[in-house]
């Protein structure tokens, strides 16, 4: 609140506050408002019906069978005392007189605001098509515990669409499972868009190592169905045909901004632009008071990343941003904190952990600093302009720390350090991030230009 | 019982495996499946691979115990 420190203690007191968005972003934002000593009215919004529950296992252990996927609720760290309003979506906010509407038409006012609504699937773009049963998505605990069911069944072969993280995890249960899986890829390699094509080159012979008929440089045009409407067929842009029962549709993420439409603030499909300090702008780029956001909706500025708009779908961003965005709610204009987080990620597939730490995307050139890909185990570092700007390993996770301290410092590239099992002499090499403006998974950091008040759709391009 | 692991921070020193080995497993060096929301019997396996864990990664609560 920025109405002086009447009004801010008021507002620890007795104030109003609404959570839009009920997973681990909201979740959070709502346990450290408790834990800073917020005391007023606290409500939490969610469309799926089902208390926050953790996303992460959703392709891994639940798809595998190994837990229920009602089974992954995210553990509670206090007592909330929160009104929790689930299986009901926002539609709307005014906010002039400070009201989120929820379908159905109830109002709910509010002294602040955090958005938190997340992402949703990139469904299939024929609807005709992904109405077919056998043709899924998968981003909620509904989706996995469909998809499971149908896996577990014994499907004679899975197609995946996309080989980004999702898609690449769900190929890799489907081959612990003993399935057939063929994995179509537009770019060239698995984890392109992410990653680059060189290591998408050592993700690629991870794949086919352990049986997936991976298809890279290829693209699905159509699915079929059969006369009781299941899938049965699917057709590539190569000309071929692939006999299957069940697609799995892993094209990226949308972010879930449609109910802002009208709503006077900076969000579109790129995400709902907000300033260091989670504060979101309005449409003519002025930073509002009271409208919070945090999470995967969120395109914020990274200072170390040339203050440029990222958007990051990441579970240690949605928590750390939460965590910020309600620190500030409570705060007064000196005491807020920046949102300095340099992001983190990890996906395990085939039995190995990919992490990674930075912004691999906006390097242009990599260098393997420890270990051989090869081997697949090793430490790649990437740059950009003579500087380190992200890390990803290969089973070599207890690194990453000390890269993120170099990225943090803006160490210079290519390093200068010694480190242990350190390839002689190192090789720099471009990146082979793929050409933006190709339509491909999309990658889970996505770089969003510099501009707060962006509403269309555009293509930024990776090199400068 | 509900368990989260931040996998951001674990380093696969596999201590939880070794403490509580039906609610923790290592795929390869550092792939760790684990089951969300053991049952009862485990708690107290699950406490003690919690409280070993070198980098602190388990997090859980008891949310929903009879």
């Amino acid at each position: 609140m920025s109405t002086g420190l009447g009004a801010e203690s008021a507002f620890r007191t007795s104030g109003r506050v609404v959570i839009v968005g009920a997973s681990l972003a909201g979740l959070t934002a709502a346990e450290t408002l408790r834990q800073e000593g917020f005391a007023g009215r606290l409500t939490l919004v969610g469309d799926e019906p089902h208390e926050p529950y953790d996303r992460p296992p959703l392709s891994k252990q639940v798809l595998l069978g190994r837990v229920r996927a009602d089974q992954t609720l995210l553990p509670r760290t206090r007592e909330l005392g929160a009104e929790w309003r689930l299986g009901t979506p926002a539609v709307g906010v005014d906010v002039p007189t400070r009201r989120v509407r929820l379908a159905g038409g109830e109002e709910i006012p509010f002294d602040c605001l955090l958005i938190a609504t997340g992402t949703r699937a990139r469904p299939w773009p024929n609807a005709t098509e992904a109405a077919l049963d056998g043709v899924f998505v998968l981003r909620t605990s509904d989706d996995a515990s469909r998809l499971q069911r149908e896996l577990a069944a014994g499907p004679r072969r899975v197609l995946v669409a996309g080989a980004g993280f999702t898609g690449s995890e769900v190929a890799s249960v489907c081959r612990q499972l003993e399935l057939p899986v063929t994995v179509v890829e537009r770019a060239a390699t698995p984890l392109a868009g992410a990653l680059g094509g060189v290591i998408g080159a050592v993700a690629a012979r991870m794949h086919r190592e352990h049986g997936v008929d991976l298809r890279c440089g290829v693209s699905v045009t159509a699915l079929e169905g059969d006369a009781s409407g299941h899938l049965r067929r699917a057709y590539l842009d190569d000309g071929t045909t692939l006999d299957v029962d069940v697609a799995v549709v892993a094209h990226g993420s949308l972010r879930n901004t449609e109910w802002l439409r009208d709503s006077g603030l900076a969000a579109g499909p790129n995400g709902v632009a907000c300033d260091a300090g989670c504060r979101v702008f309005d449409i003519y780029g002025i930073v509002t008071d009271d409208v919070f956001a945090a999470g995967d909706v969120v395109r914020s500025p990274h200072p170390l990343f040339d203050y440029e708009f990222l958007v990051l779908e990441h579970w240690s961003h949605a928590v750390e941003q939460a965590q910020v965005a309600a620190h500030n709610m409570l705060s007064s204009e000196s005491e807020r904190r920046p949102y300095l987080h340099v992001p983190t990620f990890w996906s395990f597939q085939f039995g190995t952990g990919v992490k990674s730490v930075g912004v691999p995307p906006f390097g242009e050139d990599l260098v393997v600093v420890q270990g051989s890909t090869d081997q697949r185990r090793f430490v790649a570092v990437y740059g950009h302009r003579g500087r380190t700007v992200a890390a990803v390993t290969f089973d070599q996770g207890k690194w990453l720390d000390f890269y993120r301290e170099q990225i943090e410092r803006a160490a210079p590239f290519p390093p200068r350090y010694r480190n242990q099992d350190q390839p002689a002499p190192l090789r720099v090499v471009p990146a082979e991030f793929p050409d933006p403006g190709l339509p491909t998974e999309r990658p889970r950091i996505m770089r969003t230009g510099h501009s707060p008040t962006e509403r269309e759709w555009t293509v930024v391009p990776a090199r400068r | 019982m509900r368990i989260v692991v931040d996998l951001n921070r674990c380093q696969g020193y596999g201590q939880c495996v070794f403490l509580a080995p039906e609610v923790f497993e290592l795929q390869g060096d550092e792939a760790l499946m684990y089951d969300t929301g053991p049952d009862e019997t485990h708690h107290r396996h699950v406490l003690r691979a919690a409280a070993a864990c070198p980098v602190q990664a388990i997090r859980l609560d008891r949310t929903g115990e009879a």
